[in-house]
């Protein structure tokens, strides 16, 4: 099982010629996940070497790589200016996953798309986000593969090195699936929607999941946890000891109604029965009491 | 400058002054009164007389609120009048900030006071306007004691707030009857400002009525997208370079997402979310030696070249407070053996520069070739660590014994 994506998952790449693309694609590539195509349409028709005799076409649009593949999955690698024209694409041809690991995607273009992606009823994943990884099955993005393997703990964050270093710390226990949703204001995927897979994939036993200071989106997930989460959740909050930020005007404050600091989001978490380690070895140590 | 919670977005943004935000809005036809920047008394008094030489407000340009209540806002009768309250606003503290510019803006002659407000929806990921008829200071407590006087209405980011959607919010937050359609008008236009130049925030308090019935933006603040710049060349003239501390200009003239803290140990890792966590894992261990704290927030990113560990290095060696440097590096895309090489050629670069102790923890890609590298250099600085945890305690012990 694991969420979201699985060892059926056929994966185009947008921007795949492009340095992070190929870059990207041949790590990709090296741990098993099925890249069926690359999106380029200068560059449709042709086709791309892999290390270990692998070839790659090129298709022209996303929906001619889905109409010839069978792709299911899309990663986005191109750059901020282009990011909004390549997502909408990737909806408009009404892609399920769409992954898009781009940095400093503009926050208007990133409600624009994530508008268009909820009235076609497809997923994405970030932007600004190292993907997500099933390890053994497929591995979407940049996450590195050789941290660990297939496991029972599925992990949900906000951060890239800060997933590296949770599956790191619990690599003798392995993943089911580790997911990086991005930090950026607006994400396709949320820590609760993620939550709600794992809560209904089999091969998930306990849950851990990393946050960060700023916003409410870790409260709202605990409320979530207390309604519907059955597994046993672990939560790590980064930023305890940061100092207060400024805010600017009042308008943010009276929409979220949350100081977001670490220690409230710590407060919700655990008045929903979460355990939250105040440092990433002290949250894998409450995993391994909770697995062994 | 605090840490904020966008430092851990990978995107920041620019928080405007009023003096900018109202330029913006006499940009995209949002009516506004007459008002002119001065960092001088003289300045203020001729910014006076060019708006005709009566009565004129002198408000205090900072990036806090509750600057009334503090004394930042002042009225003057006339332009000497002016120059004496911008003598007596510029240089003041607001909340930690001092006072380098006043606005002079026109008096009006207030009838009623509203608000408005359009905003991202984190949690709807869209568009919120929300409005009120009760405007005025005390807007965070209107919201908390009477929810029902603030109206929200919920903005399409594919449509935006359009004549229809502008009627539904003048509709829900209940403005008279005559006051409707020039606010209705208004707020198109403030939308008009979000969109065209990737705001992420649009407030305005107060939104008034004059005596003469005019419908006026008398304050308001607008914070801009930072991750759009590259569709608006014009924002790189709005940032405040003179706030900056002298060690954040120098990061950012380096691409650096660095923070300047209040402690003693200078920290450097790869993605904001990790060197958040370093920050508290450090503050922790800091407790067992001597109370010493975090130096500063610096995310050099996923590829942590040389010459990027060098530019992080030589700002964090420059923080005279910095007693103790940890790296807490997890190699992902870039694996520790670049990493590796990236400290032992910044400290080559840094030469006699580089003269307080460092302590590196590596982990993830490449770890093992990344300690030899560090351990064939030996560096007397340098010190290497197994964990994180193991790392922040040697470090904060080396600031404390320093």
């Amino acid at each position: 099982m694991a969420i979201f994506i699985n060892e059926d998952s056929k994966v185009i790449v947008q921007g795949m010629t492009g340095s992070e693309g190929m870059k990207h694609t041949t790590r990709m590539l090296a741990s098993g996940t099925n890249v069926v195509g690359g999106v380029n349409p200068r560059k449709a028709g042709q086709s791309v070497e892999f290390p270990g005799d692998v070839t790659v076409p090129v298709f022209g649009s996303v929906a001619e790589a889905m109409k010839q593949t069978g792709a299911d999955v899309s990663v986005i690698f191109v750059p901020p200016a282009f990011t909004r024209a390549a997502v909408v694409e990737a909806v408009d041809a009404r892609m399920p996953l769409t992954v898009i690991i781009t940095e400093g995607v503009p926050v208007a273009d990133s409600a624009e798309f994530f508008t268009l992606a909820q009235q076609a009823g497809v997923r994405l994943i970030g932007p600004n986000c190292p993907g997500i990884i099933s390890p053994g099955k497929s591995n979407v993005g940049i996450i590195p593969a050789n941290i660990t393997g297939p496991g029972k703990v599925g992990l949900v964050s906000k951060s890239g090195t800060l997933t590296y270093q949770m599956m790191y710390e619990l690599r003798d226990f392995g993943f089911s699936t580790a997911i990086g949703i991005g930090g950026d204001p607006i994400i396709g995927t949320t820590h609760i929607d993620a939550l709600a897979a794992f809560e209904a994939d089999p091969e998930t036993e306990a849950i851990v999941m990393i946050g960060e200071i700023g916003g409410d989106a870790e409260e709202r997930a605990a409320a979530f946890i207390k309604e519907n989460v059955t597994k046993p959740v672990v939560g790590y909050v980064a930023g305890f000891t940061a100092p207060e930020g400024k805010t600017m005007g009042h308008a943010g404050a009276i929409v979220s109604g949350s100081s977001g600091t670490a220690q409230a989001k710590k407060e919700a978490l655990e008045a929903a029965g979460v355990k939250v380690g105040k440092t990433p070895s002290e949250t894998a140590a409450l995993m391994r009491e909770i697995l062994s | 400058m605090p840490l904020t919670a966008h430092q851990t977005e990978g995107r920041s943004r620019v928080d405007l002054f009023e003096y900018q935000a109202r330029d913006i809005f006499e940009k995209h036809g949002v009516p506004v009164l007459g008002g002119v920047v001065a960092t001088t008394p003289d300045e203020a008094r001729a910014g006076a007389e060019q708006l005709g030489g009566g009565t004129v407000v002198v408000k205090a340009q900072v990036k806090t609120g509750g600057r009334g209540k503090a004394g930042g806002v002042k009225l003057a009768h006339s332009p000497e009048e002016a120059a004496e309250k911008a003598s007596e606003i510029l240089g003041m503290d607001i909340k930690g900030h001092t006072v380098h510019r006043v606005m002079v803006a026109a008096g009006a002659k207030i009838a009623e006071e509203y608000y408005f407000s359009v905003l991202l929806d984190r949690a709807n990921r869209s568009y919120l306007a929300m409005a009120s008829v009760e405007g005025g200071m005390e807007i965070e407590q209107l919201a908390v004691e009477r929810p029902e006087a603030l109206a929200r209405v919920a903005v399409d980011p594919t449509v935006g707030i359009d004549a229809a959607k502008a009627a539904e919010i003048v509709e829900a937050a209940g403005f008279a009857e005559d006051v409707r359609d020039a606010v209705a008008d208004t707020i198109q236009k403030l939308w008009t400002v979000y969109q065209a130049e990737d705001a992420t925030l649009v407030e305005v308090n107060p939104l008034v009525r004059t005596e003469d019935g005019a419908v006026v933006a008398l304050d308001g603040k607008v914070s801009i997208d930072e991750n759009a710049s590259f569709r608006h060349a014009e924002h790189a003239a709005l940032e405040d370079k003179a706030a900056a501390d002298p060690l954040e200009a120098k990061a950012k003239e380096n691409d650096l997402n660095y923070v300047k803290l209040d402690g003693e140990v200078g920290i450097i890792g790869n993605g904001a979310g990790l060197v958040m966590s370093t920050l508290d894992v450090v503050a922790y261990a800091g407790e067992a030696h001597g109370g010493v704290k975090p130096a500063n927030f610096l995310d050099i990113g996923g590829g942590a070249s040389a010459a990027v560990m060098a530019a992080g290095l030589d700002v964090i060696l420059n923080d005279p407070q910095v007693k103790s440097v940890f790296v807490n590096v997890f190699g992902g895309i870039t694996a520790c053996d670049a990493v590796a090489n990236g400290i032992v050629q910044a400290l080559d670069i840094l030469g006699d520069e580089a003269n307080k102790p460092l302590v590196v923890r590596l982990d993830g890609n490449n770890v093992e070739e990344g300690r030899r590298i560090l351990a064939e250099a030996n560096h007397p600085l340098v010190t290497l660590a197994e964990t994180m945890d193991g790392g922040a305690d040697a470090a904060a012990a080396a600031a404390h014994a320093a």
